[in-house]
């Protein structure tokens, strides 16, 4: 049951994704985006990482993809995406180069023994707490000052005339 | 019971369809969004780990890339504002005043 589970999500996760580079209104990208996004966080459950999978959805789907939306939109962006194709001869290189990086990654990734699932720790908000605010409690609060760094640059280079 | 590789080899091809995508799109905000993709497919081999060693740091990990790609968008998308604004295009190849 939980084969055909993970095979479904990961089905609309992967058409997701190259429904996200097809597309050729960046709009319906980031619609496509959503999808991947909530297929992603269908596995964390999968995964029993309950409270990623919450996060995931409200940070990304939420947050993130709602400012790419409002940008797109913002902008008024013409439907169609002009093609300049500079450096064709790139091409040479680069099509060799992305089928060995291809075939050593697979190569990895296909070798790693092991189950995932091993049911001794569950990803819930709890868990999640208790080692945030002792083992990780410098790097959290460090975050704080990059959001605010990020705020104060988002609006540095968003603003009209300063 | 799934093994491992599964969730490996589906992040890994997310993070190539990620990588394909932003080396072959020219649009800015796609760029953006193959980022994005790129960053899920980390997350998703971050959780698979955690899950398999039994060990709560990975998905620790997981929350802290999500915050810094909040920062990254909003960062990103603000420049993608003055640029559109400065040029009228958001074609990258366009954006060639510092290439040789």
């Amino acid at each position: 049951m939980i084969q055909i589970l993970f095979m479904f999500f990961a089905a609309v996760a992967l058409g997701a994704a190259i429904n996200v580079l097809a597309q050729k209104h960046v709009l319906y990208s980031s619609l496509s985006l959503i999808v991947l996004l909530t297929s992603i966080s269908a596995l964390f459950v999968l995964l029993q990482a309950e409270f990623l999978a919450v996060i995931n959805v409200i940070v990304y789907a939420g947050a993130i993809v709602v400012l790419f939306v409002f940008v797109i939109m913002l902008l008024n962006l013409p439907a169609d995406e002009e093609r300049t194709d500079r450096l064709r001869w790139l091409k040479l290189v680069g099509i060799p180069m992305g089928l060995f990086l291809l075939f050593m990654v697979g190569r990895t990734v296909w070798n790693v023994e092991g189950a995932a699932n091993t049911p001794e720790i569950a990803g819930t908000a709890q868990a999640i707490g208790a080692s945030l605010f002792t083992d990780y409690i410098l790097p959290f609060e460090l975050t704080s000052l990059l959001i605010l760094i990020a705020l104060m640059g988002a609006v540095v280079f968003a603003k009209k005339d300063l | 019971m799934i093994p491992l590789n599964w969730y490996l080899i589906l992040a890994a091809a997310l993070f190539l369809l990620g990588m394909l995508g932003f080396f072959l799109k020219k649009n800015i905000i796609s760029l953006l969004l193959s980022v994005e993709i790129m960053l899920n497919a980390v997350n998703l081999t971050f959780v698979a780990f955690s899950s398999r060693n039994g060990q709560i740091s990975g998905q620790i990990f997981v929350f802290f890339v999500l915050v810094v790609a909040a920062a990254e968008a909003a960062v990103g998308l603000a420049l993608v504002i003055a640029m559109f604004r400065n040029r009228e295009t958001l074609n990258v190849d366009r954006s060639n005043l510092l290439k040789w």
